[in-house]
């Protein structure tokens, strides 16, 4: 009788369902993280240890900050799921690689404090932590965020053989200050430069510069199902659409492979905490970062959209989730009737 | 292309019990028989204590509209009518009936009929009487399901033989030790119907029991492997590709869903004059000894199966009725076998996770077969805005626990969709 009732008082009651798939918020942020690894090895042998040594003060900085803080407010310290280490290594990826030492780990504070913590912490954010950190970054310290580039071993700053001062959307932007517009265009549009650009031998922000390594781990994190089709095509379709369209100089390739695009639209446009939930909403966001990418580019004072087009649209999620509720199941729905 | 529906999710199957004969469990000593095992009224008890009853008596009898009769499972005497352990509602009244020892049926039951002679009504009343119900876990009562009314015509019947849950096979061998028995079960169906078609739905892990029925000239319908492929609006839309609107029914787009086991059931009731009194139940997992398929009868305490399976390997923690997706957790192993167990599930190992903040990262959403967003409705539950739960659709969840399941925060969805929902019903019955 003891034994039955021994077994009795050990019955775990717990609401079902009693399985789980064993997916972890922790475990999904070290796999984007692992994700980012190839890039930023080639960024290392690009840009020499220093893109490194940022790399690492940023997201010290990220960590420490969210740590410091979580004890200040007296939170549990979640440093350990992997987000603020995300955030820290986003950041640096974001960052010329010849910017000030305490620039990183001002922009990481930022991030994690201002942008994530602030509003509750991981899940509660409602922008892109690593984008708001950098935003703020631009906004304080223009001219070193756009100037420190660093030429790439073997290459130049711009893809261009004996081509250095400017990176290529710079080029891009405004080729007359640079020599000759018409040379520099075609020489931007050749296929030299177009695989240049698409190996990473080019001047740019510490971790977008190789497409080829960005499309390694993003293709990764596709398959893995970890990020979202939707967004991903979404943004680099309608983008390329209107490059195609639009009155540019540059080709589609150049503008596909070109600035933080493709690290912009498989790491930090497919941020799960920023972007909208619904299916519909997912496709509307990708777009939305395309269009206003290329309009940046076209039309805007910044050579490059990337950053600024995923803000803008973390600003819209919330009602862009609103107004596309997903369909429930045997729900008709009338054309035209507001619900 | 096989049929589907929207979301859901792949659970590994781990039907281990798969080529487990069923096994014919002794009557136990004592059973305890719920009058509420059916949804609906509990049936009015037509007994007392100290009565005699043998196998087959109807012991309760059914109560309004949606209700069911219940039965002796065994022959014996009453000794008490008291609340005990239930393994849906935590406790309930029960008949105790201590067990003679002798095999008695009653003498009204264990006569061959022929069917066909029968009207569509003395089938129906057949049915009823033998106080059949839903056999795939919602014991909703067949009769009730079986007698739609008027205005609306069924074309189809489904028979379902998904079994989508993991590790659950017992309607898996079911089908194949007694297909013809589902199948005739099945025509009687569409004959009360009158269904002018009738379609067996199968996931396509059960290859043996498509072939089996195919063979018997049954309309099969091959579905994809995957979980909630069975539950009743799902496995519509995968195989008619009609959608059960919002609120409403199945019988609201011209068909009616049973189970394989109701099919048997029914059969057993009709021709046999056997009402059901016992159920094919799957026992598994890493707690128990000997994996099983168990043809128990009805009232049969949770720890006698178990221990007719061989007894525990060790202390458990977790005791499931039903299978891993929507069973239930159990406090006791008191706890009798009803007409909707479907399986019980032991493990020696369990835990909670610790619930996590919401990334935002919608596996949820397209993990729903129903089309909802779970975050949304569990932030609402939270702050208690049951208006906003309800709008964005609470009481559309079907608790089948994909949401749960895929969660990376381990965020327990269902518990909140059904504290939502309770606190939406309180209110409107005020």
């Amino acid at each position: 009788m003891e034994k039955v009732e021994e077994i009795r008082r050990s019955f775990i009651v717990s609401v079902s369902p009693h399985i789980r798939s064993g997916h972890k918020t922790s475990t999904a942020m070290r796999v984007v993280i692992l994700a980012l690894v190839p890039a930023l090895g080639f960024s290392t042998y690009l840009f020499g240890l220093r893109a490194l040594l940022i790399t690492i003060i940023s997201i010290g900085a990220a960590v420490c900050s969210e740590m410091l803080l979580q004890r200040m407010l007296g939170k549990k310290i979640t440093i350990g799921d992997g987000s603020a280490v995300l955030t820290g290594l986003l950041l640096a990826f974001n960052l010329p690689p010849g910017v000030p030492w305490w620039m990183p780990a001002v922009g990481s504070a930022f991030a994690i404090i201002f942008a994530k913590q602030l509003f509750g912490g991981l899940g509660y954010n409602f922008i892109n932590p690593a984008l708001a950190g950098r935003a703020f970054l631009m906004a304080s310290w223009p001219s070193l965020m756009t100037k420190e580039w660093l030429s790439p071993v073997g290459g130049t700053l711009s893809g261009i053989d004996g081509m250095s001062a400017a990176t290529p959307l710079s080029l891009l932007k405004n080729p007359a200050n640079y020599g000759d517009p018409q040379v520099i265009i075609r020489q931007l549009n050749d296929f030299e430069t177009i695989r240049n650009l698409f190996l990473g031998k080019i001047g740019g922000c510490i971790g977008e510069t190789s497409v080829l390594f960005l499309l390694i781990g993003g293709l990764f994190l596709l398959f893995a199902r970890i990020i979202d089709y939707r967004i991903v095509l979404g943004y680099l379709g309608s983008f390329a659409l209107l490059a195609w369209v639009l009155p540019t100089e540059g080709s589609v390739l150049f503008h596909l492979f070109s600035g933080g695009l493709i690290l912009g639209a498989f790491f930090m446009a497919t941020d799960w905490v920023t972007s909208p939930i619904t299916r519909k909403g997912r496709w509307i966001f990708g777009i939305g970062c395309g269009i206003i990418t290329i309009i940046i580019r076209i039309w805007g004072g910044y050579p490059e959209g990337v950053s600024y087009s995923i803000l803008l649209m973390n600003v819209f999620t919330p009602v862009i989730d609103r107004m596309t509720r997903e369909r429930i199941f045997g729900e008709q729905r009338k054309r035209g009737v507001k619900r | 292309m096989l049929a589907g529906f929207t979301g859901g999710v792949h659970p590994p199957e781990r039907k281990e019990t798969q080529s487990q004969a069923i096994e014919v469990m002794p009557a136990p000593k004592k059973v305890y028989i719920p009058l509420s095992q059916h949804t609906g009224k509990p049936a009015k008890p037509l007994v007392a204590k100290g009565d005699t009853v043998k196998i087959g008596m109807k012991i309760g009898e059914a109560d309004g509209l949606i209700s069911a009769s219940v039965h002796a499972s065994i022959s014996g005497k009453i000794v008490d009518i008291v609340e005990h352990a239930h393994p849906v509602i935590g406790s309930a009244p029960c008949c105790i009936i201590e067990s003679n020892d002798t095999e008695d049926w009653a003498s009204d039951v264990q006569k061959v009929k022929n069917v066909d002679d029968l009207s569509q009504m003395q089938l129906l009343d057949a049915v009823k009487e033998a106080g059949i119900v839903g056999m795939g876990g919602a014991a909703f009562p067949t009769h009730v399901k079986l007698s739609p009314p008027k205005e609306k015509e069924i074309d189809t019947l489904i028979i379902n033989g998904c079994e989508c849950e993991p590790m659950l096979t017992a309607d898996h061998r079911l089908m194949l030790e007694h297909a013809e028995t589902v199948i005739e079960g099945a025509k009687i169906f569409q004959k009360i119907l009158n269904a002018r078609d009738l379609i067996i739905g199968i996931e396509d892990n059960k290859k043996d029991a498509i072939d089996i029925f195919k063979e018997n000239g049954m309309t099969v319908a091959k579905l994809k492997t995957k979980y909630p492929q069975g539950a009743e609006k799902q496995l519509i839309k995968a195989i008619l590709k009609r959608e059960v609107p919002r609120g409403g029914l199945p019988m609201d787009v011209a068909c009616v869903v049973h189970n394989v086991g109701t099919c048997h059931a029914a059969l057993m009731a009709i021709r046999y004059g056997k009402p059901l009194i016992d159920r094919v139940l799957t026992v598994a997992g890493d707690g128990v000894r000997e994996q099983k398929n168990v043809l128990a009868r009805i009232g049969t305490p949770v720890s006698e199966v178990i221990d007719f399976c061989g007894g525990f390997t060790a202390q458990p923690e977790k005791i499931i009725l039903g299978g891993p997706m929507m069973g239930i957790a159990q406090y006791s192993d008191d706890v009798p076998v009803i007409k909707g167990t479907s399986g019980i599930v032991l493990w020696n190992r369990a835990s909670i996770p610790d619930e996590g903040p919401c990334v935002r990262c919608a596996a949820c959403v397209d993990a729903c077969p129903m089309g909802l967003m779970p975050t949304e409705i569990c932030s609402s539950v939270k702050n208690r805005n049951f208006e906003k739960a309800k709008m964005y659709g609470v009481l559309d969840c079907i608790e089948c626990g994909c949401c749960a399941y895929e969660c990376p925060a381990a965020i327990p969805l269902v518990h909140y969709f059904k504290y939502g929902k309770s606190e939406i019903w309180r209110k409107s019955k005020k």
